[in-house]
């Protein structure tokens, strides 16, 4: 080992450094140029702003799956987990501006509870997550129609929809900068600390090798566990901005589940763990929305997205894949 | 006696095999005579379970030839063995365990009558085996899995008896066995014998080999040593021509009687799945090495400290306080540390840096015992002094050698100060320059007195490293041997042609 004087790169940055996140990087810039291409004002700063905070929701819930997915397992409930937040949210504030707090509390909660049940039943109980969170998926779509005799009641307070929708004004140089654009910096930021540290780095060796893990004293149970937790907090959140920014209706979280994973492939993260990182998850979130924000500038149907996903889904795992058996 | 029967059952000669250029059969010559048990001994690694393979049709030789029943065969796979009259009885069972024992014995040839199953023929054809083998105790209806092990032999046998087969291979077969049940199995084998079945009798164990066999056959590295008729045998002889090889490498110096101090790790009466009755006494300053055959439950004894598969009888102690040893993670706060035989497996995240596969353990177990930062330092510093060898720290662990992964792992222990050191196979899949550098780094760790067991199954490495041994068998310690033991005296041990007390 040579021992090396100068201050080394943290290993997250060495890692960007190494080029992992190049081809995500040329493909969000070929992105950017045909926008604007045909749509020249959109990198000034009040449509740019806007978009990114349109984004955040995704980019939140790519990286909470960033966490499970780098450790070995999948989350498929986060979709219908947002669809009922904003419906349990819209019932319990029922535009009463006063519980605006309290409910933004209960919703935190209740997204780390799905999370905590999610990771009991798949390490306890060693149900597969896919399963497993399938399962979750099906009871919170069924038990939010249940609960609300199949429409949504209450309203959102203004309170409550100020944190999806409103903006901090008059910034320098950017103009308007939304409060979810705002949140997002603060929680990636937050997310990037946390998987420098040492949580983040036993998490990855967890989905590399949970057997390595577990035999160099790793908890790999409640590692998981608490992944599935940060990506249940992560719909949470995702689900207060969503309900501000487009209302409460059952359709609210339809389909971000695999808009999540299908982020966190494109973004370099293999599936099955251990290898990628939450920086390229969350570019990966941006380059998807990117991408659909393309196709509404060129008129292809919004009906298009899914088949979209599930073709970025199919090549970006067959390319890692040929990527890392070939070497 | 067999060995003058003029026509033999099987004929083997010359046979090689070799995998990815590595020869693991030379030459091999062997016969079998009708009604004859022959039984091939040797080594882990010899080369028996290869040679069984290429007779039951597992893998096509790439020399020599075969012949069975006085025709030359050439067999494509199992099938063309067991067609051709050749059975063979595993280790582990192949038995569907909700069916019964007439289905399993004619699975997928039963008797049929107007294409459809014929229960009634099935089961009164399988009466009719049992009773050829002496078996008539035992229901053709019974389901099987709710047999015990010895019976389930049989019907496996039955199973092999079915297609008429005349020359039945048996690896192992004891191995599964309880005591009294080997009783039940020589009987069966003599009846076997008395049907004129000829049989090839894989084992370790010599007593058995003593007692059923007509001729031995002894392999070592892949070629035959010698071939004889068990009467003229002797267990030294055959322990000899099993081992037989010269001590050359160096070894560091062993430790000095004052340099070995008091009891740091101590079992008593510990017992689990695989193994009972362990007493060992582990003292800081010194390399116990820990011999026996593959599955006498060496690895069982280091994972069940390690608390991976933990004692489930019996009493622990570290440094005369009772400890118990849940997982591994309750063994790392003891101060325990493991070095597994499968490093691929479960010893290294292959994708991630070296410097990630050092910290692991500080960073799971000991998350705020000290600064990031000096932490960092600290095993940058031992990652330079167990010498790895790599592009960088950050470069990812799987593009290292074996050695240099050792040595990773080895600093990811060494992070944690343990007190205990488990090695098992620490110089397996090395090279021969990282070999002696982990030698000599496990035999420093010792002077500095850590209490270090290591497993080898390399008798040379086992008996250069160790200040003492105890030899395993049947998960259980079949006896203690002194530094300057030789190969003979652990083979004996490890394969029981001598007891506890005689050791």
């Amino acid at each position: 080992m040579q021992l090396v004087k100068r201050r080394p790169l943290p290993p997250q940055l060495a890692r960007v450094r190494s080029g992992g996140l190049l081809p995500l990087l040329a493909i969000l810039v070929v992105l950017l140029v045909l926008i604007t291409v045909r749509q020249p004002d959109f990198l000034a700063p009040a449509s740019l702003m806007s978009f990114l905070g349109r984004s955040a929701p995704l980019i939140l819930l790519a990286a909470g799956q960033y966490f499970v997915i780098v450790s070995g397992e999948f989350d498929l409930s986060v979709g219908s987990l947002v669809t009922a937040q904003v419906v349990v949210a819209a019932r319990l504030i029922d535009s009463d501006p006063s519980r605006t707090w309290p409910v933004v509390l209960v919703l935190l909660a209740g997204g780390l509870a799905v999370g905590l049940v999610n990771g009991l039943i798949t390490t306890r109980l060693r149900v597969p997550s896919f399963i497993t969170t399938l399962g979750m998926f099906l009871i919170l779509v069924g038990a939010v129609y249940l609960w609300s005799n199949g429409a949504p009641k209450g309203g959102l307070s203004e309170e409550f929809r100020r944190f999806g929708r409103r903006a901090f004004e008059d910034v320098p140089l950017l103009g308007r900068m939304p409060y979810a654009l705002v949140i997002l910096l603060i929680l990636a930021t937050l997310a990037v600390l946390l998987m420098r540290s040492d949580f983040g780095r036993v998490l990855v060796a967890v989905g590399d090798n949970p057997r390595t893990a577990e035999l160099s004293g790793v908890r790999v149970h409640r590692t998981r566990t608490i992944a599935f937790m940060l990506s249940g907090l992560a719909a949470a959140v995702a689900a207060i901005l969503i309900g501000g920014y487009s209302g409460v209706s059952f359709q609210a979280g339809a389909g971000l589940e695999f808009g999540a994973i299908t982020a966190v492939v494109l973004g370099g993260v293999a599936l099955g763990g251990g290898r990628g990182s939450i920086v390229g998850a969350m570019l990966g979130a941006l380059t998807l929305e990117l991408l659909f924000t393309l196709m509404n500038f060129y008129g292809v149907s919004g009906a298009l997205r899914p088949t979209v996903q599930g073709a970025i889904i199919l090549f970006a795992v067959a390319v890692s894949t040929r990527r890392s058996t070939s070497r | 006696m067999s060995d003058r029967a003029p026509v033999p059952l099987l004929a083997l000669r010359g046979i090689g095999k070799s995998f990815y250029g590595v020869r693991v059969l030379d030459g091999v010559d062997l016969d079998v005579a009708p009604g004859e048990v022959h039984a091939v001994v040797g080594e882990n690694g010899a080369g028996k379970s290869t040679l069984m393979k290429i007779v039951s049709g597992g893998y096509v030789p790439d020399g020599g030839t075969i012949e069975f029943a006085g025709r030359s065969c050439v067999f494509g796979g199992p099938r063309d063995a067991q067609r051709a009259g050749i059975g063979i009885i595993h280790q582990e069972f192949n038995l569907l365990p909700e069916r019964t024992v007439a289905e399993n014995v004619y699975l997928g040839h039963e008797p049929k009558r107007r294409g459809l199953v014929d229960r009634r023929q099935m089961l009164s054809r399988t009466r009719d085996l049992l009773a050829t083998i002496g078996e008539t105790t035992l229901p053709a209806d019974a389901v099987v899995g709710r047999l015990g092990v010895a019976q389930q032999q049989v019907v496996e046998i039955a199973k092999a008896l079915a297609l008429d087969a005349r020359l039945l291979i048996m690896d192992e077969p004891t191995a599964a066995l309880a005591d009294h049940e080997v009783e039940l199995l020589y009987g069966l084998v003599r009846r076997l014998q008395q049907q004129g079945i000829g049989l090839l009798y894989v084992s370790h164990r010599l007593t058995e080999v003593f007692d059923l066999s007509d001729r031995i056959t002894v392999l070592k590295d892949g070629r035959r040593v010698q071939t004889m008729p068990t009467t003229e045998a002797t267990a030294e002889d055959l322990v000899r021509q099993m081992v037989g090889r010269e001590l050359s490498s160096y070894y560091p110096d062993r430790a000095a009687p004052e340099d070995i101090g008091a009891v740091r790790l101590a079992v008593r009466g510990g017992g689990n799945r695989k193994l009972r009755d362990i007493d060992l006494d582990l003292r800081a300053g010194e390399v116990l090495g820990i011999g026996g055959l593959q599955g006498s439950g060496r690895s069982a004894l280091a994972r069940a400290l390690f608390g991976v598969e933990p004692f489930t009888t019996g009493l622990v102690t570290i440094d005369g306080k009772p400890t118990r040893l849940r997982s591994p993670r309750a063994a790392t706060r003891a101060g325990i540390a493991y070095v597994t035989e499968d490093r691929k497996g479960e010893g290294i995240v292959a994708r991630q840096s070296v410097l990630d596969n050092a910290l692991l353990a500080s960073r799971a177990v000991f998350p705020v015992r000290s600064g990031r930062a000096a932490r960092t330092v600290r095993v940058r510093e031992l990652l330079a002094t167990v010498e790895v060898r790599a592009a960088g720290d950050d470069q990812e662990i799987r593009f290292l050698s074996g050695g240099n992964q050792q040595k990773v792992v080895l600093a990811r222990w060494l992070a944690l100060d343990p007190l205990i050191l488990l090695f098992d196979e620490p110089t397996r899949g090395i090279d021969v320059g990282a070999k002696s550098a982990i030698h000599d780094l496990v035999r420093q760790l010792a002077r500095a007195g850590a209490a270090v067991l290591m497993i080898s199954s390399e008798l040379p490495e086992l008996l250069g490293m160790s200040d003492r041994m105890l030899v395993m068998r049947d998960g259980r310690v079949a006896g203690e041997l002194p530094a300057g033991s030789t190969e003979e005296d652990v083979v004996a041990l490890a394969v029981g042609t001598v007891s506890e007390a005689a050791a």
